[in-house]
């Protein structure tokens, strides 16, 4: 994949100076913000860690950001690293006991759940301050167009500054694929108490990966925001938004670094095939066919289309392994 | 009664029983001794139908076990003790013994096979209330076979009664086993205590690693060579 | 102060009222996963269809409320059983994460179906029950029903465990799933019936909310994770434990609630659960593992 490399760089950064046509530039920066998204679960995922609530902490970085902006008139350059304090700080106060205290595979995931279901009540009880379930709006600064209020109304800017996160979010994958980070929590994932004995901080090492993968989603949301300039409960924070993430990391391949980016395309131009085939109309059919292919995923095909498509490349057979390795519990 | 015909079987790709004849008539007591890793649980395994067999036939009063679904094995009058009890551990004595007579077939007669239970074991009477999970080793095993007995079975399987227990309750326990058969209950032992087993059983095979080697009455078994060399190698 | 003391009391028997119900969700939660070792995260979303199947038989179709009832609990049960079979029944085998993730599938499937079936308005029974006055507190008569309700369910669950030979199975596959052929048992079907068993009690737990509440299509997001607070918090498949959890979190959620709006509550309970997990780890081990 060396020299592939730079041409795909190349490639993929003119892309908006030859292709500037608005709606699908504006696609592409939904999809490598939320690949960069799933990505980030997938970084403690494809351990075992299986968090659903990740909404929660994409909720955090962008509410968080908005309102420091909004209310406290503090620009996201120092807004968003708030946030993502914030955000570590929850998955640690979180998923310090847990580990500590051996809650791991669908007792973790049950508690995380239970998180992302909190943070969306959060949001809601504050309504005076976020606004509820009606939605919140950052102000606009400068006509929309600033740096200091990290604005921009020009795609072909946010596309750069989202593809430069995406990118990004897979150097830091590929990161954890090559430390010994990665080693230690292969190793607890497989029998936590050898791990243990054999010297790995075994709850460290865990918490390390959590809130790495805390942060970057935090971040996820706070881009978001930014671009959007708008958010609401459900479409920042939430269950759904945690069990699309797993979903579109199990569709495209936990496994494999582009395997988060593949599920992000497939969800979301899933969703927007429907919303221009179907109009209003379609509101609830995504989430409704994502149930279905997640069923039918989970159960035929765990890998992912990634992950089978590389085995099938390699010459093996996609075996219905777990799509995510757990400790024995 | 039972006829086990070139049986093979084993654990995914792992083989454990090579090619296994052996027969109970009606009304014997056979045992079934060998070193560890024999295949002797296997072997019980293979018969109640927790395993499938890869290989062979098993009949019992000439219905063929293989195809038979496991839970209906019990119907057939084969009742199986497992290997370390396996009692339910939050379960009352009561609830363990009437889980031994679930099938329909039995039920009806509950209330006499408890009767015949408590008999044979007055102390099961005495803590009938207790979970069975608290009770001594051979407490447990008294509670594990009469939960078998309570199916009124025709044939009734027990793997290793002996382990884990002191040598004492082994006696009383082999005892026991010689008073059940009074009733004109068949039994199939599988046992590593050769000892004890002999002395209850009227026929006995040797089992090691898979295969039957020797087969005879137990008084011929006791007296044979063969049955040092497959323990001690010698 | 003597009227500030009156609202804490009905506070707290709200909580105790309100603890019924969740005390009844976490039994059915608790059966599933203590005899087929699953967790049906989208147990909330079966409440929210059987609600909204009771809105139609009474509001839109004025069945009788009772015949309503009936019919929901055996199409709840149904909906457990279905569920078992195409969803839970294929991936035995699997990690555990995945027969989650399988039902969190089914959550999102359900939420979308009510979605685009019935719209996201809310939607309420119309039933209006009386209020009890009870010297200077005023308890609605629904939660009251609810908690009876709630009780003799649990007492009847409570029976068919202990009394009859299903139940006693039931119990026994719990405890040791391997050697159940060897007492005539097809896991199978003990499968089945408890996933009937759990689909009922939500069914009824239906029947008993819709009394007080409003559905739509997400109404499962307000006490499905406090669902899985109090059975975790309690033990994952031990019944006594999660019997005592729901009324605990009940109390906070109703104190919380008696200052502050109603999803504090909430947070409060969640913050409570964190802090149990340092103070009492213990509590927290599921029985098997």
């Amino acid at each position: 994949m060396r020299r592939p490399l730079p041409l795909a760089a190349a490639l993929l950064l003119a892309l908006p100076f030859v292709y500037h046509a608005p709606y699908p530039l504006h696609i592409l920066v939904i999809v490598l913000i939320w690949s960069f998204a799933y990505t980030s679960w997938s970084i403690m995922g494809r351990f075992g860690l299986v968090s659903l609530g990740h909404g929660g902490f994409m909720g955090i970085g962008a509410y968080v950001t908005a309102l420091l902006w909004n209310k406290a008139h503090l620009t996201p350059w120092l807004g968003i690293p708030l946030a993502l304090a914030a955000s570590g700080l929850l998955a640690v106060v979180v998923a310090y006991p847990c580990f500590r205290f051996r809650i791991i595979g669908h007792y973790f995931a049950l508690v995380t759940l239970a998180l992302s279901g909190i943070v969306l009540q959060v949001i809601t009880a504050t309504r005076d301050y976020t606004g509820g379930s009606l939605g919140y709006t950052p102000e606009r600064y400068h006509g929309g167009n600033s740096l200091y209020a990290l604005q921009f109304t020009g795609k072909e800017t946010w596309y750069l500054i989202a593809l430069a996160v995406w990118a990004g979010g897979l150097w830091v994958w590929r990161k954890v694929d090559r430390s010994m980070l990665r080693c230690a929590l292969e190793a607890i994932s497989e029998d936590e108490d050898g791990a243990a004995a054999a010297g790995v901080h075994v709850t460290a090492e865990k918490l390390k990966i959590t809130v790495l993968s805390a942060v970057m989603t935090a971040l996820a949301g706070a881009l978001y925001c930014q671009y959007q300039m708008f958010i609401s409960p459900d479409t920042v924070s939430g269950i759904a938004i945690s069990l699309q993430m797993v979903f579109a990391v199990v569709v495209g391949g936990i496994y494999v670094s582009l395997g988060p980016t593949v599920g992000a395309v497939i969800t979301i131009l899933l969703a927007e095939v429907l919303r221009i085939s179907f109009g209003t109309r379609a509101v609830g059919w995504d989430n409704l066919v994502y149930g279905v292919l997640l069923v039918i995923f989970i159960i035929f095909l765990p890998k992912g289309i990634l992950g089978s498509l590389l085995d099938l490349a390699r010459g093996r057979r996609a075996s219905p392994q777990s799509a995510a390795r757990v400790a024995s519990a | 009664m039972l006829e086990l015909r070139s049986v093979r079987a084993g654990y995914g790709t792992f083989p454990a029983l090579f090619d296994v004849s052996l027969d109970v008539r009606a009304g014997e007591a056979v045992g079934v001794i060998g070193p560890n890793g024999a295949g002797k649980t296997t072997l019980m395994r293979v018969i109640s139908g927790l395993i499938r067999p890869t290989g062979g036939s098993i009949s019992m009063e000439g219905v063929d076990l293989g195809t038979t679904p496991a839970h209906r094995i019990v119907e057939l009058g084969i009742a199986h003790v497992p290997e370390n009890r396996r009692l339910f551990p939050r379960m009352s004595v009561e609830d363990n013994l009437k889980m031994g007579g679930f099938v329909p077939a039995a039920r009806a007669k509950h209330d006499g096979r408890l009767g015949l239970v408590y008999e044979l074991f007055p102390r099961l009477r005495e803590r009938r209330r207790q979970l069975a999970g608290t009770m001594s080793g051979g407490e447990q095993q008294m509670c594990a076979i009469g939960r078998a007995l309570m199916s009124d079975p025709k044939l009734l399987l027990l793997d290793e009664p002996s382990a884990g227990l002191a040598p004492v309750i082994v006696d009383q326990l082999f005892d026991l086993v010689k008073q059940i058969r009074t009733g004109g209950l068949t039994v199939l032992v599988v046992e590593q205590n050769v000892q004890q087993v002999l002395r209850v059983v009227d026929r006995a095979y040797l089992l090691k690693t898979g295969s039957i080697r020797a087969a005879g009455t137990a008084a011929e078994l006791l007296e044979s060579e063969t049955i040092r060399e497959a323990y001690l190698g010698v | 102060m003597g009227v500030f003391d009156i609202y804490l009391l009905e506070a707290l028997i709200n909580g105790v009222l309100l603890g019924g119900v969740l005390a009844l969700l976490s039994l059915g939660l608790n059966l599933i996963f203590g005899v087929i070792d699953v967790v049906w995260i989208c147990y909330a979303e079966l409440i929210m269809l059987g609600m909204y199947g009771m809105y139609f038989m009474y509001a839109v179709y004025h069945l009788p409320i009772l015949v309503a009832s009936v019919v929901c609990i055996a199409a709840v049960a149904v909906m457990g059983v279905i569920l078992h079979v195409l969803v839970i029944a294929p991936l035995l085998g699997s990690a555990p994460i995945n027969q989650l993730l399988a039902t969190g599938g089914v959550l999102f499937f359900l939420q979308s179906a009510a979605t685009v079936m019935f719209g996201v308005e809310f939607k309420n029974l119309g039933l209006r029950l009386p209020v009890l006055k009870v010297s200077e507190m005023f308890l609605s008569y629904s939660r009251l029903l609810a908690f009876v309700t709630a009780l003799l369910a649990m007492l009847a669950v409570y029976l068919f465990l202990a009394r009859t030979y299903t139940g006693a199975a039931v119990r026994a596959i719990a405890q040791d799933r391997q050697i159940m052929p060897l007492m005539g048992v097809n896991t199978h079907r003990i499968y089945v019936i408890t996933s009937a068993l759990g689909g009922a009690l939500a069914g009824l737990a239906a029947c008993l909310l819709v009394l007080q509440y409003d559905v739509h299509p997400f109404v499962g997001l307000s006490f499905g994770p406090l669902i899985f607070l109090i059975c975790v918090l309690g033990g994952l498949g031990n019944f006594v434990g999660g019997f005592a959890a729901a009324f605990v979190f009940a109390e906070i959620i109703s104190l919380g609630g008696l200052y502050l709006d109603l999803e504090w509550g909430y947070v409060f309970a969640f913050a409570f659960f964190i802090v149990m997990m340092f103070l009492r780890p213990q509590g927290l081990m599921a029985r098997r593992s």
